[in-house]
């Protein structure tokens, strides 16, 4: 076993005293990302709680859906680590990374649908791939993910068929086949129109609530920031850096950053937030 | 239509400023005048500052903006401000917006000329990196093949039969027609030859050993690469434009046994196949040339054919055709996989998956000569 995936080295507070925190689902650990020599963030250090819904944000282009693919193992961490509880993700084997894998769910920001089948098969496939269920049982758990987001009685329709929203929420469907633990979204309201974006974010919530799944969302919405937002962490592109972290309707009124005010702000200084719409 | 002349007109002032006059029509749809006379004459007289008289101006748009961002720059080398409360409301606006976000730093140095010599390193250390990724993904493959073998191996047994569908019975109406035609013109051209021996028998002889041994497969082979592979290509491009790709990935399915092996297992089923129809068919071909152009008669046709072509022909040519079936699939596939996130990437991967599955073909069909030679097949 290396050094890096002993649990107690694992999780330590900032004055590298170990700590072992049941509710501490996924932690960030020194990553650097880079692609060759640009560095796109450094010392990337938050932690992600049990039940949380974390944000990350930032500016355009500041690395938030290049960190999304580092903690879901699209990239290599130029440097630094990433843990799932208390297990290394990014030391792991590739035995023991497919079976982390699959307690993720993530919804793409083009919904990433495998285009060539239908809703139902675009389900079913993991359950077929990982699960002993018989076949009859995994139509219907098909059935029954499409409609929890509301697709019931489209399971033979091609993603191609249906609009950009349907897509979203079917790739949604998709992500909870397995029930994971953990749901990552990429973008979730881009594209959408703000009333399919509203009940994406109110179903995000909803799945939240029951599943008690913790929810990792890249987005820039103001509006569904502070809707789904219980914690997250702000990527400040200037600096190649996370400068702020914390729940982000607290961050928007004090956080000492100005630039971070005023992204929260739309640009405006904290004094205006009363017309940035909350729930 | 008329327009009215674009015109400049500098005179200097008393008070030791210039005014320039802008008149007429300035549009990027008439003709704009070059600021560098203008600006020599400015500089000419002196002045302290540069003001504008825009009241003759008929019509502007982004025209007149590109000679006033020129204009100053070429005033300001010679350290003479300009002062724009005489231009339109309108191009003030403009030109403040376009200096509001100074030039990113670094951002211009992205087109570096290269010289001959640098071009020739990048490109060599391309050819370098290309060949690493072919071998990683040869090595990818075999361990794709090794996990089949295991059974551990996943991909949807429905994809594999629709894969073979398509490589194999869909293509048989094009490898029909090339087939045939390649028979026939190597019927004719032989037949031309081997009239002037009176042997125009032996047309049959030629076009049952060439069809047989070379032709089938490599005919097959090209029409495959540009149908099939080319196709994988697109496929595998644009489901990773789609992150198509990422999603099985984080899903814990190899994408390389799930969208790889079918397509692979497919072709390398239906070349040996589609090859043994196109000998076939080719032969056709040159029976055709010979019942209708050479007076023979089918049977006598069908006997010296029988006499030429022997067993180990027929093997060599399904042999190599299952090889140029692997090389078209690991071409269009590696392709598609490398293929970048845009619509301009997929269509590169699809050339770029026909062009090396093409010449793939030929070395190994130049390797398959030699081979055979040596052996004495």
């Amino acid at each position: 076993m290396s050094l890096a995936s002993d649990p107690v080295r694992a999780v330590r507070d900032e004055k590298g005293t170990p700590v072992l925190d049941e509710n501490v689902r996924i932690t960030v650990r020194d990553l650097t990302m880079a692609f060759g020599d640009f560095v796109v963030m450094r010392d990337l250090n938050f932690t992600v709680r049990r039940g949380d819904v974390f944000i990350i944000m930032g500016g355009s282009g500041c690395g938030k859906s290049t960190l999304l693919r580092h903690m879901i193992g699209l990239l290599e961490p130029a440097k630094g680590e990433i843990f799932y509880g208390n297990e290394s993700f990014t030391m792991a084997s590739p035995e023991k990374r497919e079976e982390l894998l699959r307690r993720f769910g993530v919804l793409y920001q083009t919904g990433g649908l495998w285009s060539s089948m239908t809703l139902a098969e675009n389900v079913a496939l993991p359950l077929a791939e990982f699960t002993d269920l018989k076949p009859a049982q995994i139509e219907e758990i098909a059935s029954l993910k499409l409609s929890l987001v509301g697709l019931a009685g489209f399971e033979d329709y091609y993603p191609s068929q249906i609009s950009g929203g349907m897509q979203k929420r079917a790739g949604l469907a998709r992500a909870m086949a397995l029930d994971p633990d953990i749901l990552f979204f990429d973008e979730p309201s881009a594209g959408l129109d703000p009333i399919s974006s509203r009940l994406l974010d109110e179903l995000i919530l909803e799945l939240q609530a029951s599943l008690g799944a913790t929810i990792v969302v890249v987005t820039h919405e103001l509006a569904s920031i502070f809707t789904i937002g219980s914690n997250s962490v702000y990527l400040d592109v200037d600096t190649r850096m996370a400068t702020a972290f914390g729940n982000p309707r607290e961050l928007r009124q004090a956080h000492p950053d100005p630039k971070v005010r005023r992204f929260l702000n739309r640009g405006a200084e904290s004094e205006e937030a009363g017309h940035v719409q909350e729930k | 239509m008329g327009n009215p002349a674009t015109s400049i007109d500098v005179s200097a002032g008393h008070d030791g400023r210039a005014l320039v006059k802008l008149a007429g029509l300035w549009s990027i749809q008439g003709e704009l005048p070059e600021p560098e006379a203008a600006a020599a004459q400015v500089v000419e007289t002196g002045p302290s500052e540069v003001r504008f008289d825009t009241s003759g101006i008929d019509r502007w748009d982004s025209g007149l903006l590109i000679f006033l961002i020129r204009f100053e720059h070429l005033l300001a080398e010679h350290g003479i401000p300009s002062e724009r409360a005489g231009l339109p409301e309108g191009v003030r606006g403009m030109l403040h917006l376009a200096e509001a976000v100074p030039e990113r730093e670094g951002a211009r140095g992205q087109a570096v000329e290269l010289t001959p010599l640098a071009s020739l390193g990048v490109h060599a250390k391309a050819v370098g990196h290309g060949a690493t990724a072919t071998l990683e993904f040869v090595g990818s493959c075999v361990l794709a093949f090794v996990s089949l073998a295991a059974g551990k191996a996943r991909f949807r047994t429905s994809d594999l039969f629709l894969f073979m569908q398509e490589a194999g019975a869909e293509a048989l109406p094009i490898v029909t027609l090339i087939s045939f035609l390649v028979g026939t013109i190597l019927a004719f051209v032989g037949a031309v030859q081997l009239e002037q021996f009176g042997a125009e028998i032996y047309v049959a002889n030629l076009v049952g050993i060439a069809m047989v041994r070379e032709m089938g497969a490599m005919m097959t082979g090209i029409v495959m690469a540009g149908r099939t592979g080319a196709s994988y290509a697109a496929q595998l491009g644009s489901m990773k434009v789609n992150q198509e790709i990422d999603a099985l990935s984080t899903m814990g399915i190899d994408p390389l046994e799930f969208l790889v092996l079918p397509r692979m297992i497919a072709l390398a089923l239906m070349m040996p196949l589609l090859c043994l129809y196109s000998d076939l068919v080719g032969i056709l071909g040159g029976v055709a040339v010979g019942v209708v152009g050479l007076d023979l008669s089918a049977r006598t046709y069908y006997e010296y054919t029988k006499w030429a072509v022997g067993v180990d022909d027929l093997v060599g040519g399904i042999l190599k055709a299952s090889v140029y079936g692997i090389l078209i699939a690991l071409f269009g596939c590696l392709r598609g996989m490398q293929s970048g996130n845009s619509s301009s990437a997929v269509g590169e991967a699809t050339t770029r998956a026909v062009v090396s599955s093409i010449v793939a073909i030929i070395v190994a069909c130049g390797i398959f000569a030699v081979v055979f030679y040596v052996l004495g097949i």
